[in-house]
């Protein structure tokens, strides 16, 4: 859009620069935390059996809070919430698999563990 | 049906045997477990019979898979952990020659039955609960409460974190099962298509050479796959014994 590259151009205020200088030095810090990861993941097997982890975490969570909906219901004759409640309650378990599987959130006995983030 | 794909999973009672309406046959698969345990022990006795200072060629393939589980419960539990390393070690060498045995020809592989997976997954489930709640109490409910979560999301927070933690046997289990089962289909409908092809014609024999290729590179994909299930299993039994020896975090 050219709106924007006139505003870019003509946004020339003292600070804009140093603003960028920081937040590249930022983005490079990240980069550099990230790029084991990403190495790691170059063999075509290891990626294989990452996909066939990450799959599985995931159902597994769904599955699981279906199960857990569907006895709740056949115990309390409230069906179809417990099935409703738990499904939902299930897929954010499988994401928390998937993000604790993909190292993205800490294990539960890492994350008490560790300090709370500085800054 | 010699090309029926799924027919090298098949049951058969060798002896049938039945205790008071249970069936308690020994199966194929049951030949495969005995043999598995009979190799894995056998072969680990004899290889660690010298005790040499310089260890032999055999003794140093112990060693190896000695270290490699070693190092791994370290890095996961911490030297905690290693009082857990005959079950880690038995899991790991259970699991890897079994997935190796079923890469034989007309041998069956016991980890394609999820029954198998199932029980050993439940077994390092059931280890996980009782270590975790004779070591800690009720202090082992502490994995379930996140710390700085605020109280009003915190039953939410709870109940998403039971429900992982339920799913774990189940991925657990599932993931050795899928895999090898995944990976003996596709071998055998490869190599299935290699004899069916053959079975046509000069035209035919040249368009099989491509399954066959392809059989030949996923053989060699299937080794790197029992070997990489059963690292995968061995760790997260880790992280599982993990966290029942550190719930709050220490």
């Amino acid at each position: 859009m050219p709106d924007q590259t006139n505003e870019r151009e003509g946004a020339d205020k003292p600070g804009t620069d140093e603003r960028l200088g920081r937040l590249s030095e930022a983005l490079d810090q990240a980069r550099e935390k990230s790029a084991p990861t990403k190495s790691q993941r170059t063999s075509s097997v290891r990626g294989y059996g990452q996909a066939m982890r990450l799959s599985s975490e995931f159902i597994a969570g769904i599955l699981v809070g279906a199960a857990l909906g569907w006895a709740v219901d056949q115990l309390l004759g409230i069906s179809p919430w417990g099935l409703i409640v738990f499904l939902i309650l299930g897929f954010a378990a499988g994401v928390l698999n998937l993000l604790r599987a993909a190292k993205m959130v800490d294990d539960p006995a890492v994350r008490l563990d560790k300090k709370p983030p500085q800054g | 049906m010699s090309n029926d794909p799924i027919h090298q999973f098949h049951i058969n009672k060798i002896v049938p045997l039945e205790v008071g309406g249970l069936d308690l046959s020994f199966t194929n698969s049951s030949l495969f477990m005995v043999a598995t345990v009979a190799a894995t022990t056998g072969f680990l006795m004899l290889a660690t019979s010298g005790r040499g200072m310089v260890p032999t060629k055999l003794q140093s393939i112990a060693e190896l898979a000695y270290e490699f589980v070693a190092g791994m419960l370290r890095d996961a539990a911490g030297s905690h952990g290693l009082k857990f390393f005959p079950l880690v070690f038995s899991l790991f060498m259970f699991i890897l020659v079994g997935n190796l045995f079923g890469m034989f020809p007309y041998f069956f592989t016991i980890t394609s039955h999820l029954i198998v997976t199932a029980a050993l997954a439940l077994l390092v489930f059931g280890t996980v609960l009782a270590v975790g709640f004779m070591r800690h109490g009720l202090g082992f409910l502490k994995l379930f409460v996140p710390s700085g979560v605020p109280g009003w999301l915190l039953p939410l927070v709870v109940a998403i974190e039971v429900i992982s933690f339920l799913s774990r046997p189940l991925s657990h289990s599932v993931r050795l099962f899928a895999n090898m089962l995944a990976g003996h289909i596709t071998l055998k409908v490869f190599t299935g298509f290699v004899v069916s092809l053959s079975s046509l014609g000069v035209l035919g024999i040249a368009g099989a050479v491509l399954p066959l290729a392809l059989a030949v590179g996923l053989t060699a994909l299937e080794f790197l796959v029992a070997f990489l299930q059963a690292y995968v299993f061995a760790m997260l039994t880790c992280m599982y014994i993990n966290d029942a020896l550190h719930p709050g975090g220490h």
